[in-house]
Order: C-alpha cells, then structure tokens, then sequence
C-alpha cells in the first residue's frame, strides 16, 4: 500500500491492465504524444506505441463510435473525451448507439468499452468546461456511471471497468487529481455497482460522491467537533445505483443530506430522496435536503463561480437543519 | 461466375422483392408495427456488393436493411419473425424492421440513426487492423446521411487512420422526401470523398452484374492495404420512404421511368441472353422464393411472442439495472 495522488492511481490501474491484456488500448486527443492533457497517460506512448495509445482528431463523435465498433470486434478499448463538456458532442453514441446496443439486438452486440472522462468545475473554465452533468448519462439503462471519489476507488473500479463487458461511462474529477490517498499496490478491483460507507456515524446521513466526497468529509469533521456524528455513504457507481447501504444508514440516522455537485433539478438527489421516500417512508424524522449547485450557467469570475458550487459550510448548514 | 451462383444471386433478389411485398402487406394489416422501409428497387445493390464479400468481411447498414440481411445469408424465416416482433426473431423482437442483425454471418446491423453507424463502422474496420485480421468492412448508408457530421468525421478518421473499409453511399435521389440537390452542396455524392483524398468511383445501382465488378475490385485493393475507398451506387427506391410516405414530392412519372429500370428485370434480361439461365429456370427461381416467403410468413405468424421474462434480459452483460 502506498499513498499515491488520484492521477497516479487511474494511470497505475491503465498501465496494469494494458500490461495484463493486449486487448485493452487507448484512444482520445492527445492521449499519446502530449501524454494526456491532465498527464495521466505520460509515458505510455513511448511504452506501448502508437497502435495502442491512439491519438485522434478532435472528432468525439467519431472517437466514441469508433470505440463502439471496435469494442465489438472483441478489443477493448479505453476512450477518453478530454472533458465531459465535449461528451455532448459525443452524446447520440454514447446513449443512442452505445447503451442500447446490447439489448437492441438481444444480446448479439457486446461491448467492452470504457469512456474515460473528467467532470466538474472550481478552475475558472466558465459555463462550458465547468459542467458536472453526471446524471444525464445515469439516466439510461444500458449505460454505467462510475465515478469515484478517492484514489484507491479510482483504480480498483477503473480496473473493474477495463475488464467489464459492458460500457461504462468512467468520471473523473478535474480537481482531485492531485489529492493523495493509500492504494493498494497490483490487481486491486472494486466490484462496479456497490455504494460504500466511507465515515461512520449515527447522527445523520449524507449521500454523496466523486468531488463531494472530499467537501463532506470536511462538513464531517467539523460537525463532529459539535458532537454531531455523520455518517458518509459514498454512491461511486450512479447506474446501476446500489441503495441499500443508503436506506440501511437512513434507517439507523432517520436524517439524510445529499451533496451533489450537478444543478439540484432533476439530478442525483433527486433520484436518492425520492428512493428514501419509497424505501424508508416510515423512518422519516426530518424532510431530507439537497446541496447541489446552484441553477446557473457557472460563472467565469472566481469569487462568483465559488458562490455557485456548493461549499463545506453548506453542507454543515444543511445538516443543522435536519436535526 | 458458375451458373448456379447466378442462380443464387438471382433468387436473393426475388426473395427480397417477395418478402417487402408480404411485408408491406403484413404492415398494412396491422402485423408489423413502427417503421417499415422498404428495399424495393434497390435489391440490385446490396445483391451485387455482398456477393463480392468474403466471409471475413464485415457488412453494416442503416435502417432499411431487410435486403441486406438477405444478402448475409439470414433467413427469411428470422427475418420476417423480427418483423413481427416474435420470439424467433433474429433480434428476439427487441430489434425490429430496422435492428437486424446476426454477428456470426458477420453482419453487423441496420442502424437506425441516420449516419451514426459510419463511425461504427470505422471501430469495425478498427478492431480488424488491431487484431492484425485482413477483413474489409463494407459500409452502406443512403445519400442523406452524407450531409451529417458523423459522415465527415469518418470520413476522415479512416483516412487518417487508413482503416480498411468500403463506404458504399447507395444513391436513391431522396433522403425521405428531400432530393439530394435541395438537400447536399455537391448533387455527385462522390465528390465529398475527394475532400479526404480517398479514392472514389461509381456504378449503376440497378445492373447487379456491374455493382458487383465494381465492388470485387475495390475491395481487393482495400484488402491490399489502399485504404478505405468510397463507392457511390446510384439506385432509386420504387416506394415511398417508408410505409407512412404521401409521396408528394414526385411524378408517378419519374417512379414508372425507373421502373422500367427493374434491377431484377435487367437481371433476367442478361442471364436468358447470355444463356446463363433460360426463362423457365427463372420461372422456378421466382417459384422457388414465393414457397420460401409463404414458409416464412407462416413461421413467423404461428411463432411465439417473446416471453415477459424477456424484457429485463440483456441490458448488460454483467448483472445490474
């Protein structure tokens, strides 16, 4: 075990598995030559050569269907769109084409493909670089969501997705690629589709995942120094969404907060309250509030774009609130 | 070519015609739901390309792809069963008119999204040149779904790349009902292959025997390591768009011309005086694809519906929802 940054983690669990298995590669813009516009695959073109660190045109459409068809053939590739925001662009293949693929055919098509992206916003990108749309993709059956919050989860379900069968849409965070955590050295895999509770605590509930994670760990922290104990259930996987330890730690806290970084509307926590109203109706001693961000376009402005996201203190207000 | 792969040939062609005949007849009957497009018209071109295959390449179409899947060697029987959206369906009825497809005879689909599939495309040719295999991808889409940016991306990612694959643009004049000098800045589709330096021809979509040529050669020079090429078949489609077209933006004029432009007529006409086949001989071919469409009609009608069960089943590989 070694404390190693979330960048090191993804790029140690990518190497790992294009080192285990010839099928497995890589394609996206500047994945080779530049080594990866947040440097996670630096040195891997002059390791494993051109064939199989691919660098493409700046064309998502054609990057994500071409994974589609060559993740038919029996390969298994791991394609990156730079960042989420271009996912749009990239969106008929990923939810018309990849997602259905499999079911429309009855089974005939399989595809072992990950989609490699980076989300989230808090570096001044503005409106159209700064998006944490996370839920629109865990929207459709047929498609994964994974997105991990710590770096241990990082590598053990990016592994978990290089060897899954199915397409997986793989989020990032653009601000966690620095932050540090123990990894398990060599073939460590964390099973896609199992939420896990990452505090302990018998006080309150808080959902979350990927970026959040790291805010309500702080909230925690904070809240335990006023004698209020929260207990963290991190999602890791919105589709297919693992609720059970949610509704087991409701049941225990009968309080839950939900922290998402995406805009409240129709998002994450929409779908995780209304879960608990269906599933744990009758332990409800608090109406369950949401922290998300706030409904506009985010701002260039720092100060601005900071008002925007939703912050430790608004976690920590949230939760007074449902006691 | 040995006469009985002509006789083979030309027997496909019947049991399309036959089978979206039936199947425009079951539509209208309520039997067949959703979209139904028909290939009528244009039976000469996917005949004549798919039998210039080998079976190392892999064929993809778009969504009027019931001739197509007769070309790979599907039955009649599963394909009118998808139709009907029954059990026995090559897609288990999940699929439909315009989801046909059966990976072991290395056909890869109708696709329903207008020019989505050429990047698909592109991946299929892709894993090939990865997995050092020396198929070619055969490629079709109408001319509308080269006025869609995904054509152009593939376009270019295949050149680029230098992926082993045959675009084939079958040309039937109109995407839906917009003919293709309303609807594309260049009325020869072809010319949009020059903007990638790839190399370009065209044929006569109603003459089999001219396609096919066309098509041997250009996918022995794919194979060779040319590079994608791009194929434009000039074709017209007999009916409406699909089932649900007014055809309001053409003269039964310009249908009857084409029509006596029959790629099956034009078929019959070369075998009986090549003395390839006589008149009688084809007599019994055409006899022979009605018992295969009155078989498959039947089958399909008297399978099963799919099982509830079905419904949850295969939305992944590994378990979840």
């Amino acid at each position: 075990m070694a404390k190693i940054t979330m960048r090191q983690a993804i790029s140690q669990a990518l190497w790992e598995e294009m080192e285990r298995d010839p099928q497995v590669f890589i394609m996206g813009q500047e994945v080779g030559v530049w080594g990866g516009t947040y440097a996670v695959t630096k040195g891997f073109y002059d390791h494993f050569g051109a064939e199989r660190v691919r660098d493409t045109p700046i064309s998502e459409a054609v990057i994500i269907g071409s994974a589609i068809g060559a993740a038919m053939t029996g390969t298994r590739p791991v394609a990156e769109l730079m960042t989420i925001n271009f996912a749009f662009s990239a969106m008929d293949h990923i939810v018309n084409q990849a997602a259905k693929m499999h079911y429309m055919f009855n089974g005939q098509m399989v595809l072992p493909l990950v989609i490699r992206t980076v989300g989230g916003g808090g570096r001044q990108l503005g409106a159209t670089h700064s998006q944490t749309p996370d839920a629109i993709f865990a929207h459709f059956p047929g498609l994964k969501v994974v997105a991990p919050g710590t770096p241990a989860d990082a590598k053990g379900l990016l592994k978990a997705a290089i060897r899954s069968n199915d397409p997986i849409m793989f989020i990032e965070h653009a601000t966690l690629y620095q932050v540090r955590g123990e990894v398990p050295d060599g073939d460590y895999i964390v099973p896609i589709g199992k939420s896990t509770v990452q505090r302990h605590g018998d006080h309150v509930t808080i959902v979350t995942y990927s970026k959040m994670l790291e805010l309500s760990l702080k909230a925690a922290d904070e809240l335990a120094k006023d004698g209020i104990e929260a207990e963290i259930v991190d999602l890791r996987t919105l589709r297919p969404l693992d609720i059970e330890p949610v509704i087991e730690s409701f049941k225990k806290t009968n309080r839950a907060v939900i922290v998402e970084e995406g805009w409240k509307s129709f998002g994450v926590g929409a779908e995780i309250s209304a879960q608990i109203y269906e599933q744990a109706f009758d332990y409800v001693d608090a109406p369950i509030k949401r922290v998300a961000q706030k409904e506009v376009p985010l701002p260039y402005n720092r100060d601005l774009e900071q008002m925007a996201l939703p912050q430790v203190d608004d976690i920590i207000k949230a939760v007074k609130e449902v006691l | 070519m040995e006469k009985s792969e002509h006789l083979n040939l030309y027997q496909q062609m019947v049991v399309i015609r036959i089978l979206e005949e039936r199947a425009a007849e079951l539509y209208q009957q309520g039997k067949i739901g959703g979209f139904l497009h028909l290939y009528i018209g244009q039976e000469a071109v996917s005949t004549g390309l798919i039998s210039a295959r080998k079976p190392q390449d892999r064929v993809i179409t778009a969504y009027r792809d019931h001739g197509v899947a007769i070309n790979c060697g599907l039955s009649a029987k599963e394909v009118m069963s998808e139709l009907l959206g029954k059990a026995t369906g090559v897609s288990g009825g999940k699929g439909g008119s315009m989801h046909l497809a059966d990976v072991n005879k290395n056909f890869w689909g109708g696709h329903a999204i207008v020019g989505a599939h050429l990047p698909i495309a592109a991946g299929l040719a892709l894993g090939d040149v990865y997995q050092k295999q020396d198929g070619v991808t055969i490629c079709m889409f109408g001319d509308g779904a080269t006025n869609i940016g995904y054509f152009h991306e593939a376009m270019n990612l295949s050149k680029v790349w230098k992926l082993p694959v045959l675009w084939v643009c079958e040309n039937n004049q109109y995407g839906m009902g917009t003919t293709v000098e309303r609807a594309s800045a260049v009325s020869e589709i072809r010319q949009k292959a020059d903007g990638y330096a790839m190399k370009n021809d065209n044929v006569d979509g109603m003459d089999i025997m001219k396609v096919r040529e066309k098509a041997l050669e250009m996918i022995e020079e794919i194979r060779s390591g040319s590079g994608p090429q791009f194929l434009e078949i000039n074709t017209y489609r007999f009916r409406g768009h699909s089932m649900g077209d007014p055809e309001r933006y053409r003269q039964q004029e310009e249908i009857r011309k084409w029509q006596e432009n029959d790629p099956i007529g034009i078929y019959r006409k070369y075998l009986v005086k090549e003395k390839i086949a006589s008149e009688e001989e084809l007599n019994q071919e055409d006899k022979k694809a009605n018992e295969i469409l009155e078989e498959a009609v039947y089958f399909a009608e008297s399978s099963p519906e799919p099982d509830s069960e079905e419904l949850f089943k295969n939305i992944y590989v590994e378990e979840g929802r």
